[in-house]
Protein backbone atom coordinates (compact mmCIF):
# COMPACT_ATOMS: atom_id res chain seq x y z
CA UNK A 1 0.00 0.00 0.00
CA UNK A 2 1.29 3.17 -0.80
CA UNK A 3 1.97 5.85 1.72
CA UNK A 4 -0.28 8.49 -0.43
CA UNK A 5 -3.06 5.90 -0.18
CA UNK A 6 -2.67 5.08 3.38
CA UNK A 7 -2.53 9.03 3.46
CA UNK A 8 -5.88 9.24 2.38
CA UNK A 9 -7.58 6.56 3.84
CA UNK A 10 -6.51 8.08 7.47
CA UNK A 11 -8.08 10.94 6.42
CA UNK A 12 -11.31 9.42 5.24
CA UNK A 13 -11.09 7.60 9.17
CA UNK A 14 -10.59 11.05 11.13
CA UNK A 15 -13.28 12.89 9.05
CA UNK A 16 -15.60 10.01 10.47
CA UNK A 17 -14.95 11.48 14.37
CA UNK A 18 -16.28 14.73 14.23
CA UNK A 19 -14.49 15.35 17.46
CA UNK A 20 -11.62 16.30 14.82
CA UNK A 21 -13.92 18.71 13.60
CA UNK A 22 -13.65 20.49 16.50
CA UNK A 23 -10.01 19.92 17.60
CA UNK A 24 -8.29 19.37 13.96
CA UNK A 25 -4.56 19.35 15.73
CA UNK A 26 -5.26 17.01 18.62
CA UNK A 27 -3.74 14.03 18.84
CA UNK A 28 -5.52 11.84 20.82
CA UNK A 29 -3.50 9.03 22.32
CA UNK A 30 -6.00 8.10 24.90
CA UNK A 31 -8.52 5.00 22.97
CA UNK A 32 -7.86 2.66 26.12
CA UNK A 33 -9.92 5.80 28.30
CA UNK A 34 -12.53 6.42 26.05
CA UNK A 35 -12.52 6.12 22.75
CA UNK A 36 -13.69 8.73 20.02
CA UNK A 37 -16.65 8.28 18.43
CA UNK A 38 -17.89 8.30 14.71
CA UNK A 39 -20.49 10.23 13.32
CA UNK A 40 -23.39 7.10 13.13
CA UNK A 41 -22.85 6.51 16.56
CA UNK A 42 -23.94 10.22 17.49
CA UNK A 43 -26.61 10.64 14.67
CA UNK A 44 -28.05 6.76 15.52
CA UNK A 45 -28.56 7.87 18.66
CA UNK A 46 -30.03 11.23 17.87
CA UNK A 47 -31.92 9.69 15.46
CA UNK A 48 -33.40 7.64 18.01
CA UNK A 49 -33.90 10.41 20.38
CA UNK A 50 -36.32 12.20 17.72
CA UNK A 51 -37.99 10.05 16.38
CA UNK A 52 -38.13 6.75 18.38
CA UNK A 53 -37.93 7.38 22.09
CA UNK A 54 -40.34 5.66 24.43
CA UNK A 55 -40.08 3.40 27.58
CA UNK A 56 -39.04 0.17 26.78
CA UNK A 57 -41.21 -3.25 27.98
CA UNK A 58 -44.01 -0.66 28.93
CA UNK A 59 -47.35 0.00 27.78
CA UNK A 60 -48.30 -0.85 23.87
CA UNK A 61 -47.95 2.73 22.17
CA UNK A 62 -46.20 3.47 19.12
CA UNK A 63 -43.19 4.56 20.87
CA UNK A 64 -42.79 2.28 23.43
CA UNK A 65 -42.93 -0.39 21.24
CA UNK A 66 -40.18 0.70 18.73
CA UNK A 67 -37.65 1.76 21.63
CA UNK A 68 -38.64 -2.04 23.14
CA UNK A 69 -37.76 -3.37 19.38
CA UNK A 70 -34.36 -1.09 19.06
CA UNK A 71 -33.54 -2.59 22.56
CA UNK A 72 -33.73 -6.40 21.72
CA UNK A 73 -31.99 -5.59 18.26
CA UNK A 74 -29.42 -4.49 19.90
CA UNK A 75 -29.27 -7.61 22.59
CA UNK A 76 -28.91 -9.83 19.12
CA UNK A 77 -26.35 -7.93 17.49
CA UNK A 78 -24.33 -7.73 20.70
CA UNK A 79 -24.84 -11.64 20.98
CA UNK A 80 -24.04 -12.25 17.53
CA UNK A 81 -20.79 -9.88 17.74
CA UNK A 82 -18.62 -11.93 20.59
CA UNK A 83 -20.69 -15.21 19.37
CA UNK A 84 -22.97 -16.17 22.12
CA UNK A 85 -25.06 -18.68 21.67
CA UNK A 86 -28.26 -16.82 22.56
CA UNK A 87 -29.39 -13.25 23.62
CA UNK A 88 -30.03 -14.39 26.53
CA UNK A 89 -27.03 -14.64 27.70
CA UNK A 90 -26.15 -10.77 26.83
CA UNK A 91 -27.37 -8.65 29.98
CA UNK A 92 -26.86 -5.16 29.57
CA UNK A 93 -25.38 -3.03 32.28
CA UNK A 94 -23.96 0.32 32.60
CA UNK A 95 -20.15 -0.59 31.88
CA UNK A 96 -17.78 -3.40 32.51
CA UNK A 97 -17.59 -2.17 36.09
CA UNK A 98 -20.86 -2.62 36.80
CA UNK A 99 -21.05 -6.31 35.12
CA UNK A 100 -17.92 -7.03 37.64
CA UNK A 101 -20.12 -5.87 40.35
CA UNK A 102 -22.96 -7.62 39.17
CA UNK A 103 -20.90 -11.03 39.08
CA UNK A 104 -19.54 -10.40 41.88
CA UNK A 105 -22.66 -9.74 44.23
CA UNK A 106 -24.63 -12.06 42.72
CA UNK A 107 -22.36 -15.36 41.67
CA UNK A 108 -19.92 -14.83 43.99
CA UNK A 109 -22.21 -14.77 47.03
CA UNK A 110 -24.30 -17.09 46.12
CA UNK A 111 -21.25 -19.74 45.31
CA UNK A 112 -18.84 -18.59 47.69
CA UNK A 113 -17.96 -20.07 51.17
CA UNK A 114 -15.79 -19.35 54.02
CA UNK A 115 -12.04 -20.61 52.49
CA UNK A 116 -12.85 -20.88 49.04
CA UNK A 117 -10.30 -19.12 46.97
CA UNK A 118 -10.59 -16.20 44.29
CA UNK A 119 -7.88 -16.14 42.15
CA UNK A 120 -7.06 -12.77 40.60
CA UNK A 121 -4.20 -11.21 38.06
CA UNK A 122 -1.79 -8.83 39.93
CA UNK A 123 -2.60 -7.04 36.10
CA UNK A 124 -6.42 -6.64 37.16
CA UNK A 125 -7.88 -3.49 36.69
CA UNK A 126 -9.60 -1.92 40.34
CA UNK A 127 -13.00 -2.99 39.05
CA UNK A 128 -12.13 -6.06 38.92
CA UNK A 129 -10.49 -6.66 42.31
CA UNK A 130 -12.42 -4.00 44.73
CA UNK A 131 -16.11 -5.94 43.97
CA UNK A 132 -13.99 -9.41 44.66
CA UNK A 133 -12.12 -8.49 48.01
CA UNK A 134 -15.76 -7.04 49.14
CA UNK A 135 -17.76 -9.93 48.73
CA UNK A 136 -14.57 -12.04 49.99
CA UNK A 137 -14.80 -10.08 53.52
CA UNK A 138 -18.67 -11.02 53.32
CA UNK A 139 -17.98 -15.01 52.99
CA UNK A 140 -14.34 -15.00 53.83
CA UNK A 141 -12.97 -16.42 51.27
CA UNK A 142 -9.50 -15.60 49.88
CA UNK A 143 -8.07 -13.69 47.37
CA UNK A 144 -5.18 -15.11 45.47
CA UNK A 145 -3.08 -13.34 42.72
CA UNK A 146 -1.15 -14.52 39.78
CA UNK A 147 1.84 -12.78 39.63
CA UNK A 148 3.96 -11.59 36.38
CA UNK A 149 7.46 -11.14 35.21
CA UNK A 150 8.44 -7.61 33.95
CA UNK A 151 7.22 -8.12 30.17
CA UNK A 152 3.54 -8.94 31.49
CA UNK A 153 3.49 -12.92 31.24
CA UNK A 154 2.46 -14.58 34.49
CA UNK A 155 5.59 -16.22 36.25
CA UNK A 156 6.02 -19.50 35.46
CA UNK A 157 3.62 -22.10 37.35
CA UNK A 158 1.34 -19.48 38.60
CA UNK A 159 -1.19 -21.37 36.98
CA UNK A 160 -0.79 -23.81 39.90
CA UNK A 161 -2.34 -21.22 42.50
CA UNK A 162 -5.57 -22.43 40.30
CA UNK A 163 -6.64 -25.17 42.61
CA UNK A 164 -9.52 -27.27 43.81
CA UNK A 165 -10.30 -24.33 46.40
CA UNK A 166 -10.66 -21.96 43.53
CA UNK A 167 -13.85 -21.33 42.77
CA UNK A 168 -13.57 -17.63 40.50
CA UNK A 169 -10.47 -16.95 38.55
CA UNK A 170 -10.64 -13.43 37.21
CA UNK A 171 -8.33 -11.53 34.78
CA UNK A 172 -7.74 -8.72 31.71
CA UNK A 173 -7.23 -10.05 28.23
CA UNK A 174 -5.86 -7.59 27.62
CA UNK A 175 -4.08 -5.38 30.36
CA UNK A 176 -4.82 -1.26 30.95
CA UNK A 177 -2.04 -0.65 32.81
CA UNK A 178 1.05 -2.77 30.91
CA UNK A 179 -0.53 -3.73 27.54
CA UNK A 180 0.34 -7.34 28.22
CA UNK A 181 -1.80 -9.90 26.94
CA UNK A 182 -2.91 -12.97 28.77
CA UNK A 183 -4.35 -15.71 26.50
CA UNK A 184 -7.15 -16.53 27.69
CA UNK A 185 -7.57 -20.05 26.81
CA UNK A 186 -4.82 -22.05 29.30
CA UNK A 187 -6.45 -20.35 32.02
CA UNK A 188 -9.85 -21.43 31.26
CA UNK A 189 -9.34 -24.67 30.92
CA UNK A 190 -7.41 -24.63 34.02
CA UNK A 191 -9.62 -23.51 35.96
CA UNK A 192 -12.48 -25.41 34.09
CA UNK A 193 -9.77 -28.62 35.28
CA UNK A 194 -10.24 -27.54 38.82
CA UNK A 195 -14.57 -26.71 38.61
CA UNK A 196 -13.80 -22.81 39.27
CA UNK A 197 -16.01 -20.34 36.78
CA UNK A 198 -13.90 -17.74 34.87
CA UNK A 199 -15.08 -14.27 34.99
CA UNK A 200 -12.78 -12.46 31.62
CA UNK A 201 -12.89 -8.28 31.68
CA UNK A 202 -12.95 -8.18 28.06
CA UNK A 203 -12.73 -4.32 28.38
CA UNK A 204 -9.47 -3.37 26.56
CA UNK A 205 -9.81 -6.43 24.04
CA UNK A 206 -13.54 -5.85 22.47
CA UNK A 207 -13.00 -4.00 19.01
CA UNK A 208 -9.24 -4.85 19.08
CA UNK A 209 -9.25 -8.68 18.69
CA UNK A 210 -11.84 -10.87 17.91
CA UNK A 211 -14.23 -12.48 20.75
CA UNK A 212 -15.96 -15.69 20.36
CA UNK A 213 -17.24 -16.67 23.50
CA UNK A 214 -18.36 -20.01 22.59
CA UNK A 215 -14.55 -20.59 21.33
CA UNK A 216 -12.98 -19.54 24.24
CA UNK A 217 -15.38 -21.36 26.67
CA UNK A 218 -15.58 -18.82 29.01
CA UNK A 219 -18.37 -18.54 31.46
CA UNK A 220 -18.29 -14.63 32.15
CA UNK A 221 -17.39 -11.65 30.18
CA UNK A 222 -17.44 -8.17 30.31
CA UNK A 223 -16.69 -4.80 27.91
CA UNK A 224 -17.93 -0.95 28.26
CA UNK A 225 -19.34 0.34 25.09
CA UNK A 226 -17.55 3.50 25.19
CA UNK A 227 -14.06 1.84 25.00
CA UNK A 228 -14.72 0.30 21.70
CA UNK A 229 -16.43 3.58 19.71
CA UNK A 230 -19.56 3.63 21.30
CA UNK A 231 -21.89 6.31 24.07
CA UNK A 232 -20.71 6.32 27.99
CA UNK A 233 -23.40 4.60 30.21
CA UNK A 234 -23.63 0.77 28.36
CA UNK A 235 -21.65 -2.06 29.28
CA UNK A 236 -22.28 -5.83 28.79
CA UNK A 237 -22.04 -8.91 30.88
CA UNK A 238 -22.17 -12.04 29.16
CA UNK A 239 -22.70 -15.10 31.01
CA UNK A 240 -23.25 -18.60 30.21
CA UNK A 241 -26.81 -19.51 30.30
CA UNK A 242 -26.89 -22.09 32.94
CA UNK A 243 -24.95 -19.81 35.31
CA UNK A 244 -27.25 -16.71 34.92
CA UNK A 245 -30.25 -18.65 35.17
CA UNK A 246 -29.18 -20.08 38.71
CA UNK A 247 -28.30 -16.36 39.76
CA UNK A 248 -29.85 -13.80 41.94
CA UNK A 249 -31.27 -10.33 40.87
CA UNK A 250 -28.28 -8.19 41.74
CA UNK A 251 -30.37 -4.46 41.27
CA UNK A 252 -34.17 -4.96 42.02
CA UNK A 253 -36.94 -2.86 40.97
CA UNK A 254 -38.92 -2.47 38.07
CA UNK A 255 -38.79 -4.62 34.70
CA UNK A 256 -36.71 -7.46 36.64
CA UNK A 257 -39.75 -8.91 37.79
CA UNK A 258 -42.37 -11.30 37.72
CA UNK A 259 -45.32 -10.86 40.74
CA UNK A 260 -44.96 -8.28 43.05
CA UNK A 261 -46.57 -8.80 46.33
CA UNK A 262 -46.84 -6.80 49.71
CA UNK A 263 -44.07 -9.43 50.66
CA UNK A 264 -42.54 -11.71 48.43
CA UNK A 265 -41.33 -10.91 44.64
CA UNK A 266 -40.64 -14.10 41.55
CA UNK A 267 -38.46 -13.05 39.10
CA UNK A 268 -38.46 -12.20 35.35
CA UNK A 269 -36.41 -14.88 33.89
CA UNK A 270 -32.84 -13.69 32.53
CA UNK A 271 -31.82 -11.27 30.75
CA UNK A 272 -34.68 -8.87 32.29
CA UNK A 273 -33.91 -10.33 35.73
CA UNK A 274 -30.69 -8.56 35.90
CA UNK A 275 -32.22 -5.02 33.81
CA UNK A 276 -33.63 -3.53 36.97
CA UNK A 277 -35.23 0.08 35.78
CA UNK A 278 -36.07 1.53 32.47
CA UNK A 279 -33.12 0.93 30.17
CA UNK A 280 -30.55 2.73 28.55
CA UNK A 281 -32.03 2.40 24.90
CA UNK A 282 -30.22 5.14 23.08
CA UNK A 283 -27.18 3.88 24.73
CA UNK A 284 -28.00 0.37 23.17
CA UNK A 285 -28.75 2.36 19.84
CA UNK A 286 -25.25 3.82 20.01
CA UNK A 287 -23.60 0.30 20.67
CA UNK A 288 -25.13 -1.11 17.72
CA UNK A 289 -23.72 1.58 15.80
CA UNK A 290 -20.28 1.11 17.14
CA UNK A 291 -20.47 -2.94 16.12
CA UNK A 292 -21.62 -1.68 12.66
CA UNK A 293 -18.60 0.51 12.74
CA UNK A 294 -15.96 -2.17 13.90
CA UNK A 295 -17.45 -4.56 11.52
CA UNK A 296 -17.70 -1.77 8.61
CA UNK A 297 -13.55 -1.08 9.16
CA UNK A 298 -12.80 -4.71 9.55
CA UNK A 299 -11.80 -6.06 12.84
CA UNK A 300 -8.34 -7.54 11.25
CA UNK A 301 -7.70 -3.94 9.57
CA UNK A 302 -8.08 -2.30 12.90
CA UNK A 303 -5.56 -4.89 15.23
CA UNK A 304 -3.26 -4.64 11.98
CA UNK A 305 -3.27 -0.96 12.31
CA UNK A 306 -2.84 -1.01 15.91
CA UNK A 307 -0.34 -3.30 16.31
CA UNK A 308 1.95 -1.55 13.98
CA UNK A 309 0.96 1.32 15.90
CA UNK A 310 2.11 -0.17 19.10
CA UNK A 311 5.48 -1.61 17.59
CA UNK A 312 5.99 1.88 16.21
CA UNK A 313 5.87 3.74 19.65
CA UNK A 314 7.66 0.86 21.39
CA UNK A 315 10.50 0.81 19.22
CA UNK A 316 11.19 5.03 19.26
CA UNK A 317 10.14 5.33 22.92
CA UNK A 318 13.05 2.64 23.71
CA UNK A 319 15.37 3.85 21.63
CA UNK A 320 15.56 6.38 24.20
CA UNK A 321 18.11 6.16 27.06
CA UNK A 322 15.71 8.06 29.08
CA UNK A 323 12.72 6.89 28.54
CA UNK A 324 11.38 3.23 30.04
CA UNK A 325 9.18 1.03 28.77
CA UNK A 326 6.90 -1.34 30.21
CA UNK A 327 5.01 -4.79 29.79
CA UNK A 328 6.35 -6.55 26.88
CA UNK A 329 9.29 -6.46 24.71
CA UNK A 330 9.37 -5.45 21.06
CA UNK A 331 8.59 -8.96 19.40
CA UNK A 332 6.04 -9.78 22.01
CA UNK A 333 2.46 -9.65 21.56
CA UNK A 334 0.99 -6.40 22.77
CA UNK A 335 -2.77 -4.18 22.70
CA UNK A 336 -2.89 -1.35 21.45
CA UNK A 337 -1.10 0.58 23.89
CA UNK A 338 2.42 1.66 25.17
CA UNK A 339 3.21 2.52 29.08
CA UNK A 340 6.30 4.05 29.97
CA UNK A 341 8.35 6.51 31.96
CA UNK A 342 10.73 9.23 31.59
CA UNK A 343 13.49 10.18 33.98
CA UNK A 344 12.95 12.72 36.15
CA UNK A 345 9.70 13.86 34.65
CA UNK A 346 6.47 12.94 36.88
CA UNK A 347 4.00 11.38 34.87
CA UNK A 348 1.24 14.17 35.67
CA UNK A 349 3.91 16.67 34.78
CA UNK A 350 4.57 14.52 31.03
CA UNK A 351 0.37 14.68 30.80
CA UNK A 352 0.12 18.37 31.45
CA UNK A 353 3.23 19.59 29.28
CA UNK A 354 2.25 17.00 26.61
CA UNK A 355 -1.36 18.74 26.60
CA UNK A 356 0.48 21.84 25.99
CA UNK A 357 1.35 20.27 22.48
CA UNK A 358 -2.35 18.90 21.92
CA UNK A 359 -1.26 15.66 22.71
CA UNK A 360 -3.59 13.56 25.21
CA UNK A 361 -2.27 10.93 27.14
CA UNK A 362 -2.67 8.96 30.32
CA UNK A 363 -0.75 9.73 33.17
CA UNK A 364 -1.01 7.71 36.91
CA UNK A 365 -1.71 4.40 37.64
CA UNK A 366 -4.63 3.62 35.54
CA UNK A 367 -6.57 2.18 38.72
CA UNK A 368 -4.13 -0.45 38.26
CA UNK A 369 -2.85 0.19 42.14
CA UNK A 370 -1.91 -3.40 43.45
CA UNK A 371 0.24 -3.70 39.69
CA UNK A 372 1.89 -0.66 40.33
CA UNK A 373 3.34 -1.66 43.50
CA UNK A 374 4.19 -5.21 42.07
CA UNK A 375 6.07 -3.09 39.36
CA UNK A 376 7.36 -1.08 42.31
CA UNK A 377 6.15 2.21 40.79
CA UNK A 378 4.13 5.35 41.28
CA UNK A 379 2.15 5.99 37.62
CA UNK A 380 3.13 5.88 34.89
CA UNK A 381 2.40 7.79 31.13
CA UNK A 382 0.21 5.66 28.85
CA UNK A 383 -0.38 6.13 24.99
CA UNK A 384 -3.02 4.32 23.82
CA UNK A 385 -3.90 3.42 19.88
CA UNK A 386 -6.86 2.65 17.53
CA UNK A 387 -8.26 3.16 14.29
CA UNK A 388 -7.42 6.97 14.36
CA UNK A 389 -4.31 7.44 15.13
CA UNK A 390 -0.90 7.29 12.75
CA UNK A 391 2.88 6.78 12.65
CA UNK A 392 3.28 10.84 12.85
CA UNK A 393 1.10 11.23 16.02
CA UNK A 394 3.89 9.24 17.68
CA UNK A 395 6.54 10.96 16.02
CA UNK A 396 5.07 14.15 17.90
CA UNK A 397 4.44 12.17 21.22
CA UNK A 398 8.56 11.81 21.08
CA UNK A 399 8.67 15.21 20.14
CA UNK A 400 6.37 16.52 22.73
CA UNK A 401 8.47 14.03 25.72
CA UNK A 402 11.73 15.95 23.90
CA UNK A 403 10.10 19.32 24.68
CA UNK A 404 8.81 18.55 28.37
CA UNK A 405 12.35 17.49 29.31
CA UNK A 406 13.65 21.09 27.78
CA UNK A 407 10.89 22.82 30.29
CA UNK A 408 12.84 20.45 32.87
CA UNK A 409 15.99 21.48 32.11
CA UNK A 410 17.49 18.32 30.28
CA UNK A 411 19.49 18.81 27.24
CA UNK A 412 18.12 16.43 24.32
CA UNK A 413 21.00 14.96 22.69
CA UNK B 1 -0.18 32.76 33.13
CA UNK B 2 -0.47 30.02 30.52
CA UNK B 3 0.98 26.60 31.68
CA UNK B 4 4.79 27.55 29.69
CA UNK B 5 5.58 29.35 32.76
CA UNK B 6 3.63 27.29 35.29
CA UNK B 7 6.65 25.66 34.66
CA UNK B 8 8.82 28.20 35.13
CA UNK B 9 12.40 28.05 37.08
CA UNK B 10 11.97 28.87 40.17
CA UNK B 11 9.22 25.58 40.17
CA UNK B 12 12.17 23.83 38.70
CA UNK B 13 14.80 25.22 41.08
CA UNK B 14 12.36 23.90 43.78
CA UNK B 15 11.34 20.82 42.00
CA UNK B 16 15.23 19.91 41.66
CA UNK B 17 17.26 21.32 44.68
CA UNK B 18 14.81 19.62 46.72
CA UNK B 19 16.38 21.66 50.11
CA UNK B 20 12.98 21.39 51.97
CA UNK B 21 13.15 17.83 50.92
CA UNK B 22 14.58 15.86 53.92
CA UNK B 23 14.05 14.05 56.99
CA UNK B 24 13.46 16.60 59.84
CA UNK B 25 14.22 15.54 63.43
CA UNK B 26 12.55 16.34 66.39
CA UNK B 27 9.25 17.19 64.04
CA UNK B 28 6.13 17.61 66.24
CA UNK B 29 3.55 17.14 63.68
CA UNK B 30 4.04 15.12 60.42
CA UNK B 31 1.25 14.91 57.86
CA UNK B 32 0.70 12.72 54.84
CA UNK B 33 -0.83 13.68 51.90
CA UNK B 34 -2.11 11.54 48.51
CA UNK B 35 -3.40 12.05 45.75
CA UNK B 36 -5.23 8.56 45.04
CA UNK B 37 -5.56 9.74 41.39
CA UNK B 38 -2.11 10.76 40.39
CA UNK B 39 0.02 9.13 42.87
CA UNK B 40 1.58 12.32 44.80
CA UNK B 41 2.10 11.22 48.03
CA UNK B 42 3.93 13.70 50.13
CA UNK B 43 4.50 14.24 53.90
CA UNK B 44 4.90 17.50 55.69
CA UNK B 45 7.21 17.21 59.12
CA UNK B 46 6.60 20.69 61.07
CA UNK B 47 8.18 21.70 64.16
CA UNK B 48 6.13 23.73 66.13
CA UNK B 49 7.35 25.89 68.82
CA UNK B 50 4.97 28.00 71.86
CA UNK B 51 2.93 28.59 68.02
CA UNK B 52 5.86 29.65 65.86
CA UNK B 53 6.44 27.23 63.05
CA UNK B 54 10.46 26.56 63.53
CA UNK B 55 11.20 24.36 61.01
CA UNK B 56 9.81 22.09 58.41
CA UNK B 57 10.22 19.59 55.76
CA UNK B 58 8.89 17.22 53.45
CA UNK B 59 9.48 13.52 51.86
CA UNK B 60 7.72 11.69 49.37
CA UNK B 61 7.45 11.28 45.67
CA UNK B 62 5.40 13.51 43.51
CA UNK B 63 5.11 15.60 40.42
CA UNK B 64 6.71 19.14 39.85
CA UNK B 65 3.89 20.98 40.69
CA UNK B 66 3.34 19.20 43.68
CA UNK B 67 6.84 19.11 44.85
CA UNK B 68 7.24 22.98 44.06
CA UNK B 69 4.37 24.06 45.79
CA UNK B 70 5.17 22.14 48.98
CA UNK B 71 8.37 23.67 48.88
CA UNK B 72 7.81 27.02 48.58
CA UNK B 73 5.50 26.94 51.26
CA UNK B 74 7.53 25.75 53.54
CA UNK B 75 10.01 28.50 52.68
CA UNK B 76 6.83 30.59 52.79
CA UNK B 77 5.36 29.97 56.70
CA UNK B 78 8.95 28.97 58.39
CA UNK B 79 9.13 31.53 61.55
CA UNK B 80 4.99 31.91 61.39
CA UNK B 81 2.70 32.39 63.98
CA UNK B 82 0.08 29.36 63.68
CA UNK B 83 -2.50 32.21 63.19
CA UNK B 84 -0.04 33.82 60.25
CA UNK B 85 -0.52 30.44 58.55
CA UNK B 86 -3.20 29.61 58.57
CA UNK B 87 -4.24 33.57 57.09
CA UNK B 88 -1.93 32.39 54.86
CA UNK B 89 -2.98 29.10 53.96
CA UNK B 90 -6.99 30.53 53.23
CA UNK B 91 -5.37 32.90 51.29
CA UNK B 92 -3.46 30.45 49.02
CA UNK B 93 -6.75 27.99 48.90
CA UNK B 94 -8.40 30.51 47.94
CA UNK B 95 -6.68 31.92 44.77
CA UNK B 96 -6.77 28.71 44.00
CA UNK B 97 -10.40 28.46 44.19
CA UNK B 98 -10.41 31.49 42.06
CA UNK B 99 -11.43 33.89 44.48
CA UNK B 100 -10.57 37.23 43.48
CA UNK B 101 -7.72 38.64 45.90
CA UNK B 102 -5.87 42.21 45.86
CA UNK B 103 -2.64 42.58 44.88
CA UNK B 104 -1.36 43.03 48.56
CA UNK B 105 -2.79 40.06 49.56
CA UNK B 106 -0.80 38.04 46.73
CA UNK B 107 2.00 39.70 47.72
CA UNK B 108 1.93 38.18 51.20
CA UNK B 109 1.99 34.93 49.26
CA UNK B 110 5.63 36.19 47.74
CA UNK B 111 6.75 33.24 45.53
CA UNK B 112 3.51 31.11 46.39
CA UNK B 113 1.26 33.08 44.13
CA UNK B 114 3.14 31.95 41.16
CA UNK B 115 0.45 29.13 41.34
CA UNK B 116 -2.73 31.84 41.04
CA UNK B 117 -4.02 30.04 37.34
CA UNK B 118 -3.69 26.68 38.67
CA UNK B 119 -7.29 27.73 39.40
CA UNK B 120 -7.74 27.63 35.78
CA UNK B 121 -6.41 24.58 35.46
CA UNK B 122 -8.61 21.74 37.36
CA UNK B 123 -6.68 18.98 36.30
CA UNK B 124 -3.73 20.32 38.49
CA UNK B 125 -5.19 21.93 41.49
CA UNK B 126 -5.21 18.96 43.56
CA UNK B 127 -1.36 18.99 42.84
CA UNK B 128 -0.97 22.49 43.64
CA UNK B 129 -2.30 22.11 46.98
CA UNK B 130 -1.54 18.85 48.57
CA UNK B 131 0.78 20.78 51.08
CA UNK B 132 -0.97 23.38 51.74
CA UNK B 133 -4.08 20.74 52.86
CA UNK B 134 -1.44 18.85 55.01
CA UNK B 135 -0.60 22.18 57.43
CA UNK B 136 -3.84 22.73 57.59
CA UNK B 137 -4.60 19.81 59.36
CA UNK B 138 -1.45 20.28 61.29
CA UNK B 139 -2.47 24.25 61.97
CA UNK B 140 -6.19 22.57 63.06
CA UNK B 141 -4.30 20.21 65.77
Amino acid sequence: MGVGREAHELNMVREEFPIFKQHPALIYLDHAATSQKPDTVIERMKLYLEESNGSPHRGAHLLSVESTRQYDYGRGRVAEFIGAKSPNEVIFTKNATEALNLVAQSYGKVNLNEGDEIVLAITAHHSNIVPWQIVAKEKRAVLKYLYIDETGQFLSGELDKITAKTKIVAFPWISNGLGCIHSPEPIIQRAHEVGAVVVLDAAQAVGHVPVDVVTLDVDFLVFSGHKMYGPTGIGVLFGKQYLLEKMPPFLTGGDMIEYVEEQETTYAPIPERFEAGTQHVEGVVGLVAAIDFIQGARLDNIRLKEERLAKYAYKRLSELNYVTVYGPKADEPRGALVTFNVEGIHPHDMATLLDRKGIAIRAGHHCTQPLMKYLGIHASCRASFSIYNHVEEIDALIEGINYAREVFGYVNG
Amino acid sequence: MSMDNLYTELVMMHNKSGHNKHLLEHASHIERGHNPNCGDDLTLQVKLEEGVITDAAFLGSGCAISQAAMSIMIDLVKGKTVSEAKNLAELYLGMIRGESRSEEELEALADAALFENLSKMPARVKCGTLGWHCLTVVLDK
